[in-house]
């Protein structure tokens, strides 16, 4: 089982490492852009930049956005890895040497998961770190007013917010693709179609989860 | 010996299996035959347990195995191997590992043990230089008999095959087959194995049962099969030219 975990947490976590810090700094940047632009009111402080960068990538960008984009990587490589060992018969198998094989398949990628907040939290601090290079770069505001904004009305309880967020998604993103997988019939074929399934059914949850752990968290 | 008793299997409202009584011996290679689709890979996971189904027993040695507790199924499926259409070897682990997973499951034995055991299992198989190799490195042929290995392994008294030689050439084939009957014989065991294949069913043919739209239609043996009379058992087997003539030289040959 710990291999199986370790294993997991090398397939899961550690594969997803490049592709979030990649997505985070840039969509940060691009976030800082677009807010400096459309701000030209100059009795707006600099600074608001800086926080505006700050509420979007912890509030919606790191939580949210970044677990869609993982609920494609991750959460197909679940579906069609766990679709390939149905269909092949390796979870037949498994049950003919008594194993409980939900169990034996969803266990290591539910803990492995479990570290997916650590991949949030790097996601936001390279979103922030991106809109601070390109708010630099671009000459939209000083750094100083740009730390100033990340600084200015700092609500712990937004950073508890995500954090909530991030663990239901995390549950969301090992569970739903498992069982699109586990329970698919079929061939090869089939084993892709599931995938496209198990991604659109972990979008459309992970949307309305958010959606009600908002209303219920910060209304 | 296994007993199967009246064994009825639905998937939804269409019936599968539509009450198969038949008795598999210790020592024999018995082989269940029958169209693609006419329900062997079914009758053969309901006597693994994989599948529930409606109607009807199965007694391992005279237990039943749907009264069994948990504990007992699990003691039960200690002495089952199974070798799969496909191979179905974890992808993600190697040869030798594959072989050793049933060990590390159902026994408390010691590392070296269980090695020794697999380094026994993997020669048997004529693949003594193979652990290393990750399954999707290994031949059809090969991946085969580390199934049988992995299957094997445990000393199993029940041994089920599906389809053991589909997707091979006619020689790696009778490999295969002659290898599942060496060892049937050797350790005595109670083997069931799916074919479609008219080499496996002259070759190790020892006990024949022919499925069909849900019946068992005919049941013998490689030696009876050649005089069957039932159309159904003929326009099977001898589906072939070749087989045609082989049975007109049989039957010559035997007057
Ligand atoms: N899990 C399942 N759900 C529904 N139908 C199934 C299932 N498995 C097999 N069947 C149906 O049962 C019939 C027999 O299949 P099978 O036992 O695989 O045939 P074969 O003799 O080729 O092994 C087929 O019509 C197949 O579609
Ligand atoms: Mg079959």
């Amino acid at each position: 089982m710990k291999t199986l975990i370790l294993k997991d947490i090398d397939d899961l976590i550690i594969g997803s490492l490049g592709i979030v810090a990649f997505i985070s700094f840039f969509v940060g940047g691009v976030i800082t852009i677009q807010t400096a632009l459309n701000i030209d009111n100059p009795l707006i402080p600099p600074s608001l930049v800086g926080f505006a960068t700050r509420q979007s990538v912890i509030l919606e960008f790191a939580p949210t956005f970044t677990s869609i984009i993982i609920a494609g990587k991750v959460g197909s490589f679940i579906t069609s890895s766990i679709g390939t060992m149905r269909v092949t018969e390796q979870i037949d198998a498994l049950e003919v040497m008594g194993i409980n094989s939900l169990n034996y398949l969803i266990f290591p990628k539910t803990v492995a998961l479990l570290l997916y907040p650590f991949v949030i939290a790097i996601g936001m601090f390279l979103g922030i770190l991106g809109g601070m290079a390109a708010c630099v770069f671009g000459g939209f505001s000083s750094l100083e007013d740009f730390i100033i904004g990340i600084q200015t009305d700092f609500t712990p309880f937004h950073v508890t917010y995500a954090f909530i967020k991030t663990f239901v998604f995390a549950f969301v993103l090992a569970t739903i693709p498992s069982f699109y997988g586990y329970y698919m019939k079929g061939g090869a074929l089939e084993v892709g179609k599931a995938s496209t399934t198990s991604f659109v059914w972990t979008s459309v949850v992970i949307i309305l989860l958010n959606y009600l752990l908002t209303q219920m968290l910060l209304s | 010996m296994i007993e199967v008793t009246d064994l009825h299997k639905s998937f939804g409202d269409t019936e599968i299996l539509k009450g198969i009584t038949t008795t598999f011996d210790k020592g024999k290679t018995n082989l269940i035959i029958g169209q693609s689709g006419s329900g062997k890979t079914v009758f053969l996971k309901c006597l693994l347990g994989l599948f529930e189904y409606e109607q009807g027993s199965i007694a391992y040695d005279g237990k039943i195995f749907s009264k069994l507790s948990d504990a007992q199924k699990r003691d039960l499926r200690a002495e089952i191997g199974m070798v799969f259409q496909g191979s179905a070897l974890f992808d993600s682990m190697t040869i030798a590992q594959n072989v050793m997973f049933p060990l590390k499951m159902f026994t408390k034995q010691s590392k070296s043990e269980m090695e020794d055991r697999v380094d026994f299992v993997l020669k048997r198989v004529n693949l003594a230089d193979a652990h290393n190799k990750m399954p999707s490195e290994a031949s059809g042929g090969m991946q085969k008999r580390v199934a049988i290995a992995r299957a094997i392994v445990n000393n199993p008294k029940y041994l089920f095959c599906d389809e053991p030689n589909s997707g091979l050439d006619p020689k790696t084939s009778m490999v295969i087959d002659n290898l599942i009957q060496e060892i049937t014989d050797e350790y005595q065991i109670i083997t069931v194995i799916n074919s479609h294949d008219m080499n496996s069913v002259m070759e190790i043919g020892e006990k024949i049962v022919f499925l069909k739209n849900g019946y068992k239609e005919w049941e013998g043996s490689k030696d009876t099969i050649f005089k069957t009379d039932n159309k159904s058992v003929t326009d099977f087997v001898y589906s072939s030219n070749l087989f045609k003539k082989v049975r007109r030289m049989y039957i010559e040959e035997h007057q």
